[in-house]
């Protein structure tokens, strides 16, 4: 249940900005790949440019390949849900549907689609999607209660919990913790770990013991000044990269000597 | 070291409360005013309105002079600011009382079921004059008007609904600020200030055109109110689809769930709320037009449920009547008892709706809660 990623020559734009470019990174299966590097490189951009959420921004368009398990992303008649059907995201902001009961939430990317399920099976996803989030036992008492009554490390457990439901190949994950508490952080680093048995994982993260925790590679990204395009500077394993980093740039960052 | 802190310094409390005025002091300012008020209303002829406003401004001035002498000019400057907000406040509020309370003072006598359920059909002269000479209660009813606001409402509602739904779903979800999108918009500004009887012209004109002149329904009347309806719905649906966060699309984007999906199950349920509010206050917007429906339903004084052919009355256009062409032009008081009950019974509806778009807002609101 799971895919590798492998990109090719990708420039990313907004318009006629050319935001991150030249991006060649190649993601294995049942990994976690962590993305670091200063604000506004590019590494959010390019993480949505891999389940094709960064062209529903008006005038932004992607150059190059993006090959999940060989196939092209950006290939003509590539349906853009589909792809995204197939790798899920979570976001930086919890975002639990306001409308929806917690229960709902997990079953959004069924109902949403109008896909019929039993009853069964209905409450069998819940309860695997949401102990597959480390969120059940929190959780099993208060099912039709909103979702946006929960704490914010529970909310966004439950995104996650609403994420693997649809079954993709990857997650792509777009600094999760940010707006997380410690406590709630470990909660998700733990849920990363046990999520790469099964799936695909990138996380951006500005965290760098995060990224040193999680990720069994990580990926450098910088940018040369204002309005220069982003690149990624380092891909290696993450104990290379924090340890014995090959660039000036990337060792500079990691050791916090930094702009 | 104890003893330094507990003692009460008499000398230090005056010191913390000087300069202040004692509550009492702006009541005894106000008492001095009213009476000082009625003595200067009564030397030109004693009147409630005059005594009020020469309180009223002799309790500024004497305020502000009071606090200003004791506690110095920022807490006059206050003091004025609070009474010149509060007399804004009460101007304001002012007509609107006036108008509940005439409205049902001169209304709640003709409400009655007689009213409610018979309509204007053969009552003539004749019968409001005996009815005057007899002393008996009044015949006749506003029962074929309010069937003829209801279901000319409704018309115009099921019309500017959609519409205005759906134009506002594209402008926020569809266009990319293009010509077409800016165009619609000046367009809706330019109609949401279009008188009503221009909207009443268009639309009596309109099916002249086609089905002949002088045609009119109540139907013809529905669509020159949504020519009045649509802006208004277009425009509030726009701002509580704009509202609904940009994270929410993408959370269901990101699901694999279609952009058409997103919107209807998303999007759309969301904003339920500020929507349902919107339509209600458009709807109380035209339910009280009466030039446009004069000139496309016509009046008559019988029950028509059929909005398609023959003419029909609203309250309004009822209440118009009542008053500028009483029934018996020598006894008006029946008239206007009708005029009068049906003004109260339009205020009534308007409250309905509006409580009936609180109950959907709060049925489809967000729902919160642990």
């Amino acid at each position: 249940m799971s895919k590798r990623i492998d990109v090719n020559d990708l420039n990313v734009y907004y318009g006629n900005f050319l935001a991150v470019e030249g991006v060649n990174i190649n993601i294995d299966a049942k990994s976690v790949t962590a993305f670091i590097g200063p604000s506004g490189c590019g590494k959010s951009t390019f993480l949505r440019t891999l389940n094709r959420m960064h062209e529903v921004l008006p005038g932004a368009r992607v150059e190059g390949e993006v090959l999940l398990d060989g196939e092209d992303l950006y290939g003509s008649g590539v349906d853009p849900v589909a792809v995204r059907s197939q790798i899920g995201m979570v976001f930086q902001r919890p975002n639990p549907f306001p409308t929806m009961s917690i229960r709902d939430n997990v079953l959004a990317g069924v109902k949403l689609n109008n896909k019929r399920i039993s009853k069964s099976d209905a409450d069998a996803l819940v309860e695997k999607s949401l102990s597959g989030a480390n969120l059940w036992n929190e959780v099993k008492d208060r099912l039709d209660k909103p979702g946006s009554g929960l704490s914010g490390g529970q909310q966004q457990r439950l995104c996650i919990a609403r994420a693997i439901a649809v079954a993709p190949q990857v997650i792509l994950m777009d600094e999760p913790c940010s707006a997380l508490d410690p406590i709630s952080t470990l909660a998700i680093e733990d849920l990363i770990e046990e999520l790469k048995t099964e799936y695909t994982v990138v996380i951006v993260t500005h965290n760098m013991q995060q990224a040193a925790r999680v990720s069994d590679k990580t990926a450098f990204f910088n940018i040369a000044g204002t309005g220069k395009p982003g690149k990624l500077i380092e891909y290696n394993d993450t104990t290379a990269i924090f340890n014995n980093p090959v660039e000036k740039a990337t060792e500079d960052y990691v050791s916090g000597r930094f702009g | 070291m104890s003893q330094t802190t507990s003692t009460r310094s008499p000398l230090r409390k005056r010191s913390l409360t000087k300069n202040r005025l004692p509550g009492w002091a702006l009541w005894a300012v106000l008492a001095g005013s009213v009476i000082v008020g009625a003595a200067l209303s009564s030397l030109a002829g004693f009147h409630v309105v005059t005594w009020a406003l020469f309180s009223a401004v002799l309790f500024v001035i004497a305020s502000y002079a009071v606090t200003f002498a004791v506690e110095g000019r920022r807490k006059a400057a206050d003091h004025l600011a609070t009474s010149l907000i509060t007399a804004a406040f009460i101007v304001a509020v002012l007509p609107l009382i006036s108008v509940i309370w005439t409205v049902l003072e001169k209304g709640i006598p003709g409400l009655t079921y007689n009213f409610l359920f018979t309509s204007m059909n053969g009552m003539s002269g004749v019968v409001d004059n005996e009815t005057v000479a007899n002393g008996t209660s009044v015949l006749g009813g506003a029962y074929h008007a309010i069937v003829g606001t209801i279901l000319i409402t409704f018309w115009a509602t099921l019309i500017s609904v959609p519409v205005g739904l759906l134009t506002a779903v594209y402008l926020v979800e569809y266009s990319k600020g293009g010509a077409l999108s800016r165009g619609i918009t000046f367009f809706v500004d330019v109609m949401t200030g279009i008188p009503s009887i221009v909207a009443g012209l268009f639309a009596a004109a309109f099916f002249g055109l086609i089905f002949g002149p002088s045609t009119r329904t109540g139907f013809v009347a529905a669509v020159a109110l949504s020519v009045l309806m649509i802006p208004v719905v277009v425009r509030s649906t726009e701002e509580m689809l704009k509202i609904v966060p940009n994270e929410l699309r993408e959370a269901s984007y990101a699901l694999g769930v279609r952009k058409w999906r997103t919107i209807l199950k998303v999007v759309v349920p969301t904003a339920i709320s500020g929507i349902a509010s919107g339509v209600t206050l458009a709807i109380a917007r035209v339910i009280g037009e009466t030039a446009p429906i004069l000139v496309t339903a016509g009046f008559v004084n019988s029950i028509n449920w059929n909005v398609f052919s023959g003419w029909m009355t609203t309250l309004p256009t009822f209440i118009y009547r009542q008053l500028m062409n009483p029934t018996s032009p020598t006894n008006v008081e029946p008239s206007l008892q009708r005029a009068w009950a049906a003004a109260l019974l339009l205020i009534i509806i308007v409250m309905l709706l509006n409580l009936v778009a609180r109950l959907i807002a709060r049925i489809f609101a967000p729902k919160t809660g642990r």
